[in-house]
């Protein structure tokens, strides 16, 4: 059992501060175990968002030491005795009370999502998917929303363009959709226009942070951002669509 | 004073300036870090925060690890290949030795055989600089080849979709780091500007050429696997001269190598072969598809081990040519 230092933010969305607090810690400890000690033996007010304690249910998220993580899933023994750590809200989003954030911005975005659409069903009206078809999309089904990528993506982190970026998070759910083997809604335009694909500049912190691990990156927003380039910024594409529908055209005629 | 001479006052110049200034910007950035750490470790009270203690600006930040250290020799890394790469295209001279042609000369459009040397004049594309381009030539810049041809792969990194991601943090600092301050946008606008973020909506709107970028990226592995098999003969007389095999050819088939295993983990490559299909399943062309697609994305996860590896490598087989060049290295071989 060792003695840690830690600086947690107090307070509310008009004033706070960090506010020091001594405690011991035990092997295997995780920084929301620690956080639950303190607030059971020192701060009984302090306000804190959690459920699972596995690391699946996304809402123990905050900044330690400035990095956005699941206190969950912060083991302790990454830290040294003599470090002081700092426990914070996520930046991105307003001070609710102490550590817990006001994330409503985040399910407006979702609403702006174009829901699951399926095409013409097989001729014995069943609906069928190959597994490589599925996995691809899967991966993106693992998000816990737990809104880390969102807090460090820079673009509303620091330039706080909610107004035109729905953020790292809706960009992989559009794509799980979009990507999806049996839906036929068109999303492209939104994805560019409404959902800001372009503000992105593929700096990759989403990925970093995910606790899922999900590429979100490579496997989301940049195939997305080549499926707007297929359709806006690609002149032999545009092209190929113009004759092959002068030919469909002639054709029906 | 001969070529030997100035290469290794060059040589010796490039590596002070960028080893020395490599040091100055890591003391710079070690103390700026150090005063990071301070600042966290300070009472709150005497540094601006939001409603949530975060510090905000650029470079700011309550991380403690050495977050700087990825953008500083990312940064520092790639900024010692584009000195040697400017340094090397400048020359003009040493790029071609017995069967061997430098990657940054390749193509050789033209030859200037005036040079030291210079290709033999049937290795180039064009034949000998024509007057006109003599006439508009600028003064100072020496008759390399090198110019006409390096915009090409210069112009598929940049727009590289990890390039960017590491320019835009080391260069850019945009941002500099995962939850480190962002270069502010109304600094880039001026001090009374309202300009807002724009990312790649704006003036990198020109980064969606990309695909066409690795178009041109392709014809080059093409054209340097075509270099690595001439220089498998000797004087580069294909099926005519005597055939061996020098570590010269080794290098140049290297080359190609570690550059396709960078072009075709390409994250265009990948949405063109298969990504931009929502099914994979059902005849084979899809089956042919979905094949092409779990291959580039295996190089596309190795992407930025590749992209490195294979930028080295291109500067490492001119600076062989090069040296054998200009008769400092011997190069071993069969001939």
């Amino acid at each position: 059992m060792s003695e840690y230092t830690f600086q947690i933010w107090r307070g509310d969305s008009s004033s706070g501060e960090f506010v020091e607090y001594k405690t011991e810690v035990d092997d295997g400890m995780v920084v929301l175990d620690v956080l639950h000690r303190i607030q059971a033996q020192q701060a009984g007010d302090m306000a804190l968002r959690w459920n699972c304690k596995a690391g699946k249910c996304g809402s123990c998220g905050m900044e330690v030491n400035g990095k956005p993580q699941l206190a969950c899933m912060t083991r302790m023994n990454t830290y040294l005795e003599q470090d002081v750590i700092t426990v914070q809200p996520l930046k991105t989003f307003p001070v609710i009370k102490d550590l817990v954030c006001d994330v409503s911005w985040n399910y407006d975005q979702n609403l702006k999502i174009k829901p699951f659409k399926p095409g013409t069903p097989d001729p014995d009206g069943r609906y069928r998917m190959s597994q490589e078809d599925v996995d691809r999309v899967q991966e993106f089904r693992k998000c816990i929303e737990c809104y880390l990528c969102q807090d460090v993506c820079h673009v509303l982190r620091d330039h706080n363009r909610k107004d035109v970026f729905v953020g790292p998070r809706f960009m992989i759910r559009a794509a799980g959709l979009d990507m999806h083997p049996l839906d036929v809604e068109d999303r492209i335009p939104d994805i560019r226009d409404e959902f800001g694909s372009g503000y992105c500049n593929i700096t990759r912190c989403c990925t970093d942070v995910c606790p899922e691990n999900i590429i979100i990156t490579d496997n989301a927003i940049i195939p997305l951002k080549e499926r707007v380039a297929d359709r806006y910024y690609d002149p032999i594409i545009w092209l190929s669509n113009k004759v092959s529908g002068l030919f469909q055209n002639a054709s029906k005629s | 004073m001969d070529n030997t001479q100035i290469f290794t006052i060059a040589v010796v110049a490039i590596a002070v300036f960028t080893i020395g200034g490599g040091i100055a910007l890591a003391i710079s950035l070690y103390q700026a870090h150090r005063l990071i750490i301070e600042t966290v470790s300070a009472p709150r009270s005497d540094i601006v925060q939001d409603h949530g203690g975060h510090v905000s600006g650029l470079g700011e930040t309550m991380r403690v690890d050495k977050w700087w250290i990825e953008p500083l020799w990312t940064g520092f890394g790639f900024l010692c290949f584009v000195a040697y790469a400017n340094w090397a295209g400048f020359q003009g001279e040493h790029y071609w030795h017995g069967s061997y042609l430098s990657p940054f000369y390749s193509p050789v459009l033209f030859v200037d055989l005036s040079r030291v040397g210079a290709a033999p004049l049937e290795h180039a594309w064009f034949g000998l600089w024509p007057d006109w381009i003599r006439q508009i030539w600028p003064p100072f810049f020496p008759t390399s080849p090198a110019w006409l041809i390096l915009a090409g792969p210069l112009a598929f990194r940049l727009t590289c979709y990890y390039y960017r991601k590491f320019y835009y943090r080391s260069y850019f600092l945009s941002p500099p780091g995962c939850a480190v301050g962002a270069m502010p946008s109304n600094i880039v606008a001026g001090p009374t500007g309202t300009k807002q973020y724009k990312g790649e909506t704006a003036l990198f709107i020109f980064q969606n050429i990309h695909r066409y970028t690795w178009y041109l990226a392709v014809v080059y592995i093409v054209i340097l696997s075509w270099d690595a098999f001439i220089s498998l003969w000797e004087g580069g007389h294909v099926f005519s001269g005597r055939m061996g095999v020098g570590v010269g050819s080794i290098v140049l088939f290297l080359n190609p190598l570690l550059l396709a295993t960078y072009t075709f983990g390409c994250h265009s490559c990948r949405h063109l072969v298969g990504g931009r299909k929502n099914s994979f399943s059902g005849k084979i062309g899809a089956r042919i598809r979905f094949s092409l697609w779990k291959k580039v994305t295996w190089l596309n996860q190795r992407h930025m081990l590749f992209a490195w590896l294979s930028m080295i490598w291109v500067g490492f087989s001119d600076f062989y040519v090069r040296m054998c060049s200009m008769g400092i290295i011997n190069d071993i071989n069969t001939w």
